[in-house]
C-alpha cells in the first residue's frame, strides 16, 4: 500500500477517518452514542475510558469486525469496508501472532498472505527476499536473538515485538492497538513505548491505541479520546451510550487536567483512597 | 502427619504401585489355572502358561495344513489393513468437515445438524445395510469403522477449530490473507495435533467396529479368530490373541502420542 498523494489539495489536509455522528447498540444496551471526530494521516490517538465504555467497540468499527448501529465512519472519505483488510493493522493484547510458526515464520507468513496464491507459501527469490525483510524488520524490534523460536517460548513483551513487526511488514497506514501492553509489567512496558513511538515516527503510521491505563493514554501519542458517558439514567444504567468527552491535543496538557479526567474515570480510588494501579 | 490427599510417590515407588496391579493378577490367575489343571488337565477354561505358548507357536510359526499361512501373522496383518483403511478414510472426512464446518458459518449452518443426527446413529446398526449394498467383502468392514469415527472426529475438529482465538483470524486479514489461506496456513496446522489425539480416542471405537464386523462375516482377521476358536473353547487361544490386541491398542496410542511430540513441538498436546 503506497500513501495516496494528496498534492492536489494542499490546503486541506485529507483526513483519513471520519466518524459521522456514530452509534452502537446491543438490544436496548447503548454502547456509544453521538461519536463525531476528524483524524488526519500521521496522528497518534490514544482511547483511555472505564470499562465497558465503547473504546474497544470503536476501534473494533475501524477495523471492520463491528458495524456502527447509525452514522457513517469513513475512511479516506468512503465507507469503511466491513471486513478487516492490509490497510489496517492489529495488535491485540493477546493471542495476536501464530502459535505454530516461529518467530521469523510469522512475519514470513504475513509477506505470503500479501500474495493472491492459494496457500501464500514463498518460494525460491521470493522467499528469499521476504526471509530477509522479516529479519531486518525483527531486528527493529529486537527480536534477532529469537528467530527460530516459538510464540510459546517468548515472553509477553516479546510476543508483542513479534505481534508489532508483523503488522507493520505489511505497511498498514493504519495500526490498531487494543490494550496492547496491558498485560506487561511496567518495566518492559516503557520499552514498548519508546518502540511504539519509533515506529510510528518512521513509518509515518495513523495509530489507534485502546489503553486502561490514563497514564500511559496521556503521555504517549499525539491526541487523546476520553469515553465517557455524558448522560446517565441511574434507573437504566444502560439507556444511554458512552462518548467522547475530552478530545486533547497531547504535548502540552496540563497535569491538574489528568488528574481531573483520572478523577472521573475512577471516581471510586477517590473514594477509597485506595491507590490501586490501572484497572485489569 | 500428612493428610492422605497430601502424600505422593516418587518415581520409583510409582512404578512399582502401577506393575503391582498386573503382577497380583497374574499370579491368581496363575493359582487359578494350576488349581483346575490338577483336578481335571484336559480343562480348557484356564490354560497354563505354557499351553498358551504352544497354542501361539502353532498359529504364528506353523503353517496352516488348510490354507498353507501363518494363522496368526494373517490375521494380524487383515486387521491392521481394515483398521487403518478405516481410520485414515474417517480421520481425512472428518479432518475437512470438521475444518469447514469450524472454519465457515455458511458450512456450519449447512452441516451442523446433518453431523450431530449422524452421529447418534449407533453404526453398529448399520452393519446390517453395509452387508446389503457394499456386500460382505472387506469393504463393508472398512466402512464400518470409518462411518463409526468419522462423526466424532468430525465434530471434535469442528470443535477444536472454533476454539482458536478469533484473534487470529482477525489478524491474518489484516495480513491480507485469503479465506482459503487462513484455512491453509493458519487453522489447518493447528488442527494436525488435535486430529492425531482425536484419531487416538477414537481407536477404542475403530477396534470395536472392526472386530464386531470380523466376528459377524469374516474369513480371516484377529476378530474373527478368536470367534472362530470360541466353538472349540480354545481359551489358549483367545487369551493371547486379545493380549495382542490389547498391546497394540497400546502401542498405536503410544506412536501416536510420540508423533504428536516429534511434528508439533509447538502445541499443548506435545506436552501432555
Amino acid at each position: 500500500m503506497s500513501q495516496t498523494n494528496t498534492e492536489s489539495t494542499p490546503v486541506i489536509q485529507e483526513s483519513i477517518i471520519q466518524a459521522k455522528n456514530i452509534g452502537k447498540q446491543y438490544g436496548n444496551d447503548v454502547i456509544l452514542e453521538r461519536v463525531s471526530v476528524t483524524v488526519q494521516e500521521g496522528e497518534f490517538i490514544t482511547l483511555v475510558g472505564a470499562s465497558g465504555c465503547g473504546k474497544s467497540t470503536f476501534l473494533k468499527m475501524i477495523l471492520g469486525i463491528e458495524d456502527p448501529s447509525s452514522g457513517d465512519l469513513l475512511l479516506d472519505g468512503k465507507a469503511i469496508p466491513n471486513e478487516p483488510g492490509p490497510d489496517r493493522g492489529i495488535v491485540f493484547q493477546q493471542y495476536s501472532v501464530f502459535p505454530h510458526m516461529t518467530v521469523l515464520e510469522n512475519v514470513i507468513a504475513a509477506k505470503g498472505f500479501q500474495k493472491s496464491s492459494l496457500t501464500g507459501y514463498l518460494f525460491g527469490k521470493e522467499k528469499q527476499q521476504a526471509k530477509q525483510e522479516a529479519t531486518e524488520m525483527l531486528e527493529k524490534v529486537g527480536l534477532s536473538h529469537a528467530l527460530g523460536r516459538y510464540p510459546d517460548e517468548l515472553s509477553g513483551g516479546m510476543k508483542q515485538r513479534l505481534a508489532i513487526a508483523q503488522a507493520l511488514i505489511c505497511k498498514p497506514r493504519i495500526l490498531l492497538l487494543d490494550e496492547p501492553f496491558g498485560a506487561l509489567d511496567p518495566g518492559i512496558r516503557a520499552d514498548m513505548h519508546a518502540l511504539v513511538l519509533d515506529l510510528w515516527r518512521e513509518h509515518k503510521l495513523t495509530v489507534f491505541m485502546v489503553t486502561h491505563d490514563l497514564k500511559e493514554g496521556f503521555y504517549l501519542g499525539s491526541r487523546l479520546w476520553v469515553f465517557d458517558k455524558v448522560r446517565h439514567d441511574p434507573q437504566a444504567p444502560n439507556a444511554y451510550g458512552a462518548s467522547i468527552t475530552y478530545d486533547l491535543p497531547l504535548g502540552h496538557a496540563p497535569k491538574e487536567l489528568y488528574e481531573e479526567i483520572d478523577d472521573r474515570l475512577r471516581p471510586v480510588d477517590k473514594n477509597t483512597s485506595l491507590s490501586t494501579g490501572s484497572e485489569g | 502427619m500428612k493428610k492422605l490427599i497430601n502424600y505422593k510417590p516418587n518415581r520409583t515407588n510409582g512404578i512399582l504401585l502401577g506393575i503391582l496391579p498386573f503382577v497380583l493378577l497374574l499370579i491368581v490367575y496363575m493359582m487359578g489355572s494350576e488349581a483346575r489343571l490338577a483336578v481335571n488337565p484336559n480343562d480348557k477354561l484356564l490354560p497354563a502358561f505354557s499351553q498358551m505358548g504352544d497354542a501361539m507357536y502353532r498359529m504364528a510359526f506353523e503353517p496352516s495344513k488348510r490354507t498353507g499361512e501363518l494363522i496368526f501373522w494373517q490375521d494380524t496383518l487383515s486387521s491392521l489393513i481394515r483398521l487403518a483403511s478405516g481410520v485414515l478414510i474417517a480421520a481425512a472426512i472428518g479432518l475437512l468437515v470438521g475444518l469447514l464446518t469450524g472454519a465457515l458459518p455458511l458450512a456450519a449452518a449447512g452441516f451442523s445438524p446433518l453431523l450431530t443426527v449422524i452421529s447418534l446413529v449407533p453404526p453398529l446398526a448399520l452393519l446390517p445395510i453395509l452387508f446389503i449394498v457394499v456386500g460382505l467383502g472387506e469393504m463393508s468392514k472398512i466402512v464400518l469403522i470409518a462411518v463409526g469415527i468419522t462423526p466424532f472426529i468430525a465434530r471434535d475438529i469442528q470443535r477444536r477449530t472454533q476454539e482458536i482465538p478469533s484473534e487470529q483470524l482477525v489478524k491474518a486479514q489484516t495480513l491480507g490473507a485469503s479465506t482459503i489461506q487462513i484455512l491453509i496456513r493458519v487453522l489447518l496446522p493447528q488442527v494436525m495435533p488435535k486430529l492425531i489425539d482425536a484419531v487416538r480416542l477414537s481407536l477404542g471405537a475403530g477396534w470395536l467396529f472392526l472386530i464386531a464386523a470380523e466376528a459377524i462375516a469374516s474369513t480371516d482377521g484377529l476378530g474373527y479368530r478368536i470367534f472362530l476358536v470360541r466353538r472349540y473353547l480354545s481359551m489358549d487361544v483367545i487369551l493371547p490373541y486379545v493380549a495382542w490386541i490389547t498391546l497394540l491398542a497400546f502401542l498405536f496410542d503410544y506412536l501416536l502420542g510420540k508423533a504428536n511430540q516429534k511434528l508439533f513441538p509447538w502445541s499443548q498436546e506435545a506436552k501432555s
